[in-house]
């Protein structure tokens, strides 16, 4: 099992998340051709290291957020909101 | 390092697979006989080497896939100037922790075809690798809880019985007959409505198949490296002309990636991203207790398989762990999920206790389908994407990639997992067959 900390609900189990995989930058959707985007949709760095990922919160606070995470320890030492997110906060003036 | 030569060969046959080479000491119940009285030591079923500089082919991973590509390079094609370098022991991998479910019974032709010729060739495993593999074709069941299994069910049945494979939908009363500890009630929170029963699906020993095929490329002269860990490939343009390790560099011109969960750090070492997320499987297993269990049992909807080995422990499996991980450690949530959900299926054994458990390294694509053949690295194949059910595609995948590198031309039976499927957007879409009942 590992804990995750959601910067919303604190540390909770990992059962109650739905990993969505490795962050990365969506094509634009204009402009992508066809194997630019299943690049996208399918290509994984499926790295043994650090790396930054979303998972969403199902069985709880139901929020997509950033984590950073060694995957051979399962160890995490960030996690925050999606930038997207933050600034949707800010112009709220929350 | 020294072991005794016994000059015994094996009968000459001319079926694929089988080779004229000779065995030192074939395994016979003359030869148990003999190291029982005089209690000797067996002799090691296959040679330690120094490392060459070079090599005609090196194959990563000693695993099933890394050792049945070796056996059939030198059995079908006679190549046999091969290392099989593995950073760990042979069977360290996927191939030592699987629950060696074998089966046929999948949703697409193509699928279909390819692990059949696999089953084929593990009936005829035995007596071809002079070693008891102990496939056990007990039969399969794969349970339905709701419309929608039931209704790819029957497609799948449809579909292998078109390419001739013994498969059928079955009613609860049937799945009573065939599992008579199987709770086939209405009284339950997810009642059996029917099943896929495949009657030619088993179980073989998983050790015995990695163990045979590493005798059996040893004794035809490939060579197998243990501790030998590659840290690098090298490559002049697009073309590969070597690999280092921790016991030093090789040169060589073809290099096969056979390792499944560790897939995309040896594709990085050439550059090359696949879609693969490596993501840990666990298993569990019993004490043992008399035989009560006659096939393989699946049930998708509850995330779990249970079968009986031999000496009558019950072996158990689930779906992936639900995150990405490099990490074999077992959790108290998969034994834990795992007892409720096989005590609905199976209340009486309840007292039973687990013995152990374990994970492994799933290497796991989109389409629930390996990606196997060339790269747009010369030089540089590829038999990965193994996920939840490679064991069973050892053999055919052995012959298949053997072929592939004898010949520098890819087989029809497994054309369709290439690489740039994903690119073409041409997915295969076994996810309905995969998923859980691997
Ligand atoms: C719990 C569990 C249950 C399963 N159940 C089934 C089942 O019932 N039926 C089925 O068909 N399949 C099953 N599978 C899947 C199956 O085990 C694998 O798909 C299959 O064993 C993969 O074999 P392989 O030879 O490709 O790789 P592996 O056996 O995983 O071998 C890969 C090898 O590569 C080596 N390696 C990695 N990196 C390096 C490096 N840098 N240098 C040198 N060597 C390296 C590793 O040490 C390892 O030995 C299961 C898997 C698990 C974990
Ligand atoms: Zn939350």
């Amino acid at each position: 099992m590992i804990v995750v900390p959601c910067p919303w609900c604190g540390d909770r189990n990992s059962m109650e998340f739905r990993a969505a995989g490795e962050s990365k930058k969506r094509p634009d959707v204009n402009t992508a051709t066809p194997e630019q985007w299943r690049t996208y949709l399918y290509t994984k760095s499926n790295l043994a290291d650090w790396v930054t990922e979303t998972w969403y919160h199902r069985a709880g606070c139901r929020r997509y957020f950033a984590i950073e995470r060694h995957t051979v320890t399962n160890e995490i030492r960030t996690s925050r909101l999606p930038a997207a997110q933050i600034r949707l906060d800010e112009s709220k003036g929350s | 390092m020294d072991r005794q030569v016994n000059e015994t060969s094996v009968p000459s046959n001319t079926r694929p697979g089988k080779s004229t080479a000779k065995y030192p000491a074939k395994y016979s119940a003359f030869s148990l006989i003999k190291h029982g009285l005089a209690k000797s030591d067996w002799p090691r079923a296959w040679r330690e080497h120094d490392l060459k500089k070079s090599y005609d082919v090196v194959i990563i991973g000693a695993g099933i896939h890394g050792l049945a590509t070796a056996y059939y390079l030198a059995t079908n094609h006679g190549i046999t100037n091969i290392a099989i370098v593995d950073k760990g022991y042979v069977g360290g991998g996927g191939s030592g922790r699987n629950t060696s479910i074998v089966r046929s019974n999948y949703l697409t032709p193509e699928g279909v075809r390819f692990y059949n010729r696999s089953v084929h060739l593990y009936q005829d495993l035995s007596a071809d690798l002079n070693f008891n593999i102990m496939f056990g074709q007990m039969g399969h069941l794969t349970l339905a809880h709701n419309d929608s299994s039931l209704r790819t069910m029957r497609w799948r049945a449809e579909v292998n019985k078109l390419e001739g494979i013994d498969s059928e939908v079955i009613g609860p009363d049937d799945i009573k007959q065939i599992v008579p500890y199987m709770d086939t009630s209405t009284n339950t929170r997810y009642p059996i409505v029917g099943a896929l029963f495949h009657p030619p699906g088993g179980t073989v020993r998983h050790d015995a198949v990695n163990w045979g095929y590493a005798r059996g490329a040893d004794v035809r002269g490939c060579e197998i490296h243990q501790n030998t860990e590659v840290l690098g490939i090298t490559t002049i343009g697009d073309e590969v002309t070597g690999v280092t390790t921790n016991r030093g560099q090789i040169s060589t011109k073809i290099v096969v990636n056979c390792t499944a969960g560790w897939a995309s750090l040896i594709n990085a070492m050439v550059g090359l991203k696949m879609p693969i997320v490596t993501h840990p499987l666990q298993a569990a297993v019993t004490e043992p207790v008399k035989k009560f269990l006659n096939t393989v049992v699946v049930s998708g909807s509850l995330h779990v398989y249970v079968s009986q080995t031999d000496r009558g422990e019950l072996v158990f499996g689930a779906s992936t762990d639900p995150y990405a991980s490099y990490s074999m450690r077992g959790s108290l949530e998969f034994t834990e999920e795992l007892a409720g959900h096989v005590l609905e299926l199976i209340p009486s054994i309840a007292k039973m206790r687990v013995l152990r458990q374990w994970a492994g390294l799933c290497d796991m694509t989109p389409d629930f389908s390996p990606i196997m053949g060339f790269t747009p690295v010369k030089g540089y194949v590829v038999d990965v994407g193994w996920g939840t059910y490679g064991f069973k595609a050892g053999p055919v995948s052995g012959e298949a990639m053997a072929q592939l590198i004898a010949t520098q031309r890819v087989p029809d039976i497994i054309s369709t997992f290439d690489f740039a499927r994903f690119a073409e957007g041409r997915l295969v879409g076994e996810k309905g067959a995969a998923a859980v009942g691997h």
